[in-house]
């Protein structure tokens, strides 16, 4: 399993209930079933990876993170996660306070586009940049709205939203991924 | 009818009282079970039959002589596994398989009930059903299934009993029956009343049969089970055994060929006023109007477990309509799956070999059956 993920299930309480929006294969659902909380379900919008889900056991809805979250009321979850797809939506800010509205709390992994490797390649290079959290070429990325890591620190604080993130300047630096708990 | 009155039955003794406000008893109830029920009695499964189904879901159906209707999702291996599960299944009351239907005689008169059998609904299909797990012993089912009409049933017998199931599958259905779908409805019923041999419902005792009412009415339906694409392909504007149009209104078309095959099999099999009496029950179905409005309130009292499907190509109980389901249930942050399956084999997808469907029904049965022991 990815090390994203066991980062992210740290972060959740024992016994909590969890959203996993864009819950992919499931893989980190089945963990956090396994090893945190029964209480785990997730969003997902491919058929193929529901089929996935299904054969582990999990219980997931089909449905899309843009539309369907709003069938879920208000802090109805204690933890929702959203891993690295805020920056493939159309409307990533409709996203964030949807995940805030479900969700007491929400946990969004996001890629660092300041990353220093990052700031090389389009420095040196002068080309888009690929790397390994970033591996679609311009013309292909599901990736419509990149961010830094310090846009969506700035972004929160912006829209009195918590979140907590020392050595913004340094960690905006150094990381590839952020990984936030915010709330309202 | 002979070998009909040969067919399993439990006669329910205790009285049932119907939405119409008639009270029914020592009726009969024809069901057939498959597989074995453990010890624990903890692995038995009540599947719904669709409305012009019957008990034999799997294996030969011994009054048809043909295979049964859910062959391709249940039986030994299957996705409803008889090897490992109870299946329990029973012709609907009103059905025209054993059970307490038009064509049962009236003890009164002596005679087929007809047009004098009381209008019964899903609710009342459902509570005569329950009368099973009193008789097999079963406290507590594993799952209930059904698609179509066996779907609604499935949102019924969850709301009408909470506590009666871990796991309820409701497949291709609505929890309220939209007005496009009583439309299709009642052309049928039409078609089968505008027959003059169904004589206000009292055919069977003037031996007549409205089977030319009953056939258009398959026919129409038989379409509305079936997508645009699935039919284009199937047939798009081929030719029956001919080489040019006969400019006539014999079957030029394979298509017309096929509708009046299915239409003349059908009423070989089905009684007209069971198809009366089913449909209106479908019609009449509408469960978040039985809980003011609010589906949600229909699942409150209940722990057990949703899975539910869908398929892309159905267009007589659309994804959205299973949808709102999901959102009922969600909405009160009950444990509810859904996936909506790519087939463009329509309605019809649930009886038929739709492999995304039938490993997705397989999984969540045997996932589900592991968390239970």
């Amino acid at each position: 399993m990815k090390k994203e993920f066991y980062t992210i299930a740290n972060l959740l309480e024992n016994n909590s209930k969890v959203l996993d929006v864009g819950c992919g294969d499931g893989e980190l659902m089945k963990y956090i079933s396994e090893n945190i909380t029964e209480d785990v379900r997730g969003l997902e919008i491919s058929k193929k990876n529901i089929q996935k889900c299904i054969a582990r056991g999990l219980t997931v809805i089909e449905g899309d993170a843009e539309k369907d979250l709003k069938q879920f009321p208000n802090s109805s979850y204690d933890f929702v996660i959203l891993s690295q797809t805020l920056q493939a939506f159309l409307d990533p800010e409709n996203v964030i306070n949807e995940l805030l509205r479900v969700g007491k709390k929400a946990i969004v992994s996001i890629p660092n586009f300041a990353h220093w490797k990052v700031r090389f390649h389009l420095l040196l290079k002068g080309t888009m940049p690929v790397t390994k959290n970033l591996p679609n070429e311009w013309y292909d990325t599901p990736n419509l709205h990149m961010c830094s890591i310090k846009d969506f620190v700035n972004y929160c604080s912006r829209k009195k939203i918590k979140i907590n993130c020392p050595n913004l300047n340094y960690i905006n630096f150094f990381s590839e991924l952020g990984i936030f708990i915010i709330e309202k | 009818m002979n070998k009909i009155e040969k067919v399993k039955k439990l006669i329910v003794e205790k009285p049932l009282k119907l939405d119409c406000g008639k009270t029914i008893q020592n009726f009969p109830l024809a069901y057939e079970t498959y597989g074995k029920l453990n010890e624990k009695k903890d692995n038995a499964i009540l599947v719904f039959h669709a409305l012009t189904g019957d008990q034999f879901a799997c294996g030969i159906n011994p009054i048809t002589k043909k295979e049964g209707w859910w062959s391709h999702a249940l039986g030994p291996g299957k996705s409803i596994d008889t090897n490992k599960f109870f299946v329990i299944c029973a012709n609907v009351i009103g059905g025209c398989m054993g059970s307490y239907g038009p064509s049962h005689l009236d003890d009164k008169v002596d005679k087929p009930f007809g047009t004098n059998f009381p209008v019964i609904t899903i609710n009342d299909m459902v509570n005569a059903q329950y009368n099973l797990l009193e008789a097999f012993k079963i406290k507590k089912l594993f799952s209930v299934i059904g698609g179509s009409m066996g779907g609604m049933q499935v949102l019924q017998f969850v709301s009408n009993f909470p506590d009666s199931s871990h796991t309820a599958i409701p497949i291709a259905c609505t929890a309220s029956h939209s007005a496009q779908n009583i439309a299709l409805n009642e052309l049928g019923r039409q078609s089968i009343m505008a027959d003059h041999n169904w004589m206000n419902g009292f055919y069977a005792e003037k031996q007549k049969v409205p089977d030319k009412g009953l056939a258009v009415a398959r026919m129409a339906a038989h379409i509305t089970y079936l997508s645009k694409k699935g039919l284009q392909e199937k047939f798009g504007r081929k030719l029956q055994e001919r080489d040019d149009l006969k400019f006539g209104f014999d079957a030029d078309f394979q298509i017309e060929s096929y509708l009046r095959y299915q239409g003349s099999v059908f009423v070989d099999r089905f009684d007209a006023n069971s198809y009366l009496y089913i449909t209106r029950a479908m019609d009449y179905f509408d469960l978040t109007k039985q809980y003011e409005g609010n589906l949600s309130k229909a699942f409150e009292k209940s722990e057990t477990k949703f899975f539910i499907i869908s398929f892309t190509s159905d267009w007589l109980y659309p994804t959205s309509e299973n949808r709102d389901i999901v959102i009922a249930l969600n909405a009160i942050g009950k444990d509810v799956g859904f996936v909506e399956i790519t087939s463009d084999k329509g309605h019809d997808s649930f009886l038929l070999d739709v492999p995304d469907f039938l490993n997705a029904v397989k999984n969540y049965l045997n996932m589900s059956y592991k968390k239970i022991q």
